[in-house]
């Protein structure tokens, strides 16, 4: 069952194009999270489903109600904010059950939810606490408890990880996912971190400039990304983009870098190209990520060349090195205990079975 | 890089940035206390000049203590010498001030709160526009809109009366009252806002259960404000208002400039005092929180 529906979607605010012909669709109980860089339109997309935003062009449905013109309270959703958005003049207890009082809930049922949701998220021990009395951790416990209480049909959660220490926010990220593990309620997060991405979405929709560049499930996300923006974004470091041309011979498609002189041709028979390969001589991106550029064979079909190690960063587990590919600069990963010393030329392979090809000029996958 | 400075010469260096400190040090309590005591001067004659008696003011020692604390110059600018006509005293117009400022300054404060609320949070097209009018409605000079508001007032029938007084120091307060609410309210998340809504709070709810609690220090700054602008004031209240019904300010002006007889400088002395007392109780009630007010920042959630 879809519980919500993005139709056609647009939204200006004066003459800049914030959204653009949106469309999506999400199962229930599905984690759909909105990614991408800060202005590309996903907390405004957030805020229309919310209803706190109001639609230029488009319809939004609610388990196919159309609830474009239905006010934010009646709309069946819960939201949990970046800044908490805690009432400071009231307890947690008050904070928690604010939205039932407005909604005239009987006081035996709120008293039930209140009970129900803050053992379950651990904030019995807080309730008479004023939100300034209270850790980052706990505010966003109590924020997420104040959206648990109304049992919505669907959590919109804005960035709620972004103002949390880098330890805390791993952990505060993992109970998120146990507490959609757990309720298996339809969520919609947006966030620029494509770690939590990554990690808590079922599906994931990559936006930029108001268009939805790939909507997919993270692992497609990551290994076919759709265009070089998507490839770019998703990864860190990200993909290597090498410049170069395609070059078809008979049942033979290769790709020659730039500057290689035919000599570098690598093969791409074995690629799965979304439609039959281009003409030869096509300006394409050849692109592979540094975790798939190995220092042994892994595959049969790894494509062997020798490089010059430029530039060494080391960041602990792993480290990250600097190549010079036909005067481009690609990047490769490895763990830290390969022994690699930059000036000198080292052996490498590139596992053609991950890798992914763009079409320069469009920039989109081929 | 390195100089070479031997122990000694750093004793003599830390003896003689210690001796330059204190110097600084008495320089500033000198300074400090010379521009204190040009504020507390005037008072402390006003004070000591109030408990002498006539003859003893007319020997011109200003600054010498009474001789005798003589308080009926107190009792006459409070309550008058107890003959009928020309007797002009404090105490009605007292009540008078304080008819007028309490009403004015509640709804100004309000209406500055509402209007602030609704320019930060409820933003709607041509809002900044309305701000910018507001705005300069803070630098109209009062003397310019004399002449229409007299007018205003008489064909709204309420010239020379309390009522009309309270009217226009609200509307008069409105822009600086929102002005300062405003201020306030930017720095509060909208976040907290969209919540509210989600939770099913309306415009007036989310105002008055969410954003008025958390208001407290820039009401106590509002009223402070107000208080003192509307308390204060004397060409409002001698254009507007005559008679029985006029402000403090407008009779303190009538008791002291318009008695044909011997200046009595102990009596003016006195009312002087009583007629700024309010506000100076204000002050040293809520001064601390003026301060905070003033410089506090967002209402972090």
């Amino acid at each position: 069952m879809i519980t919500l529906k993005v139709q056609d979607l647009s939204k200006n605010f004066g003459s800049t194009e914030v959204l653009k012909k949106i469309n999506l669709e999400i199962e229930e109980g599905n984690f759909l999270v909105l990614l991408g860089p800060s202005g590309c339109g996903k907390s405004t997309l957030l805020n229309i489903i919310a209803g706190l935003e109001t639609i230029d062009e488009g319809t939004v449905f609610i388990d196919d109600y159309n609830v474009s013109e239905v006010e934010p309270k009646d709309r069946n959703i819960a939201m949990v904010f970046q800044s908490y958005a805690l009432y400071p003049s009231m307890n947690v207890k008050e904070n928690m059950v604010f939205g039932l009082k407005q909604s005239k809930t009987s006081k035996e049922k709120i008293e039930e939810q209140l009970k129900k949701v803050s053992s379950f998220l651990h904030v019995d021990e807080l309730l008479n606490r004023k939100p300034s009395q209270l850790s980052g951790g706990q505010r966003q416990r109590v924020a997420i408890g104040r959206a648990l209480v109304r049992e919505p049909r669907i959590f919109l959660f804005d960035e709620p990880l972004s103002n949390l220490d880098a330890k805390l926010r791993v952990e505060m990220r993992r109970e998120i996912k146990k507490l959609h593990q757990t309720l298996k309620t339809t969520v919609v997060y947006v966030t620029h971190d494509q770690t939590e991405a990554m990690s808590l979405g079922t599906n994931i929709a990559i936006m930029n400039h108001g268009v939805i560049q790939q909507y997919d499930t993270p692992e497609n996300i990551y290994n076919k990304p759709n265009n070089t923006f998507v490839a770019d974004f998703i990864g860190s470091p990200s993909m290597n983009l090498i410049n170069g041309q395609l070059a078809k011979e008979a049942n033979n498609v290769s790709f020659i870098p730039e500057g290689s002189n035919q000599s570098g041709k690598v093969s791409l028979n074995n690629y799965n190209f979304v439609k039959s390969p281009q003409e030869s001589g096509n300006d394409i991106y050849f692109g592979i990520r540094p975790e798939h550029i190995h220092y042994k064979k892994t595959n049969d079909t790894d494509f062997e060349v020798n490089l010059r190690a430029d530039l060494k960063e080391y960041v602990g587990h792993e480290q990250i090195i600097t190549f010079n590919y036909y005067s481009q600069e690609i990047l490769g990963k490895f763990p830290s205990t390969v022994k690699i010393e930059t000036g000198q030329e080292m052996k490498l392979f590139f596992d053609l079975s991950q890798i992914s090809v763009f079409d320069k000029k469009t920039n989109k996958r081929i | 890089m390195s100089a070479n400075i031997s122990a000694t010469s750093y004793k003599q260096l830390e003896q003689k940035s210690k001796l330059k400190n204190m110097l600084l040090r008495w320089f500033l309590y000198f300074v400090l206390i010379l521009f204190a005591s040009y504020f507390i001067f005037p008072l402390y004659v006003m004070i000591v000049t109030s408990l002498k008696t006539m003859p003893e003011i007319r020997q011109g020692n200003l600054i010498t203590w009474p001789s005798q604390l003589n308080f009926k110059p107190w009792a006459v600018a409070w309550g008058g010498r107890g003959y009928g006509a020309g007797d002009t005293f404090l105490r009605p117009y007292f009540w008078n001030s304080i008819k007028m400022v309490v009403p004015a300054v509640v709804a100004s404060t309000f209406i500055g709160a509402m209007t602030g609320y609704v320019l930060t949070k409820w933003r709607f097209k041509g809002d900044s526009w309305i701000f910018l009018f507001l705005l300069f409605g803070c630098f109209i000079p009062f003397q310019a809109i004399l002449l229409p508001m007299a007018r205003t007032l008489g064909v709204l029938g309420i010239s020379n009366s309390i009522l009309g007084l309270v009217v226009v120091h609200t509307v008069y307060g409105i822009p600086f009252t929102t002005l300062f609410f405003r201020n306030y309210y930017v720095s509060i998340p909208n976040e907290l806002i969209k919540a509210a809504r989600i939770d099913g709070a309306g415009f007036f709810k989310i105002f008055f259960k969410i954003l008025l609690p958390i208001s407290a220090p820039i009401i106590v700054v509002t009223v402070i404000w107000q208080f003192t602008q509307i308390w204060n004031d004397f060409l409002f209240g001698s254009t507007f208002s005559f008679g029985e019904a006029a402000p403090i300010q407008v009779a303190l002006n009538n008791m002291v400039l318009s008695s044909t007889s011997v200046k009595e400088y102990n009596v003016d002395m006195a009312s002087a005092i009583i007629a700024g007392f309010p506000t100076l109780i204000v002050y040293v009630l809520a001064g601390k929180y003026f301060i905070r007010g003033l410089t506090s920042g967002a209402v972090k959630g």
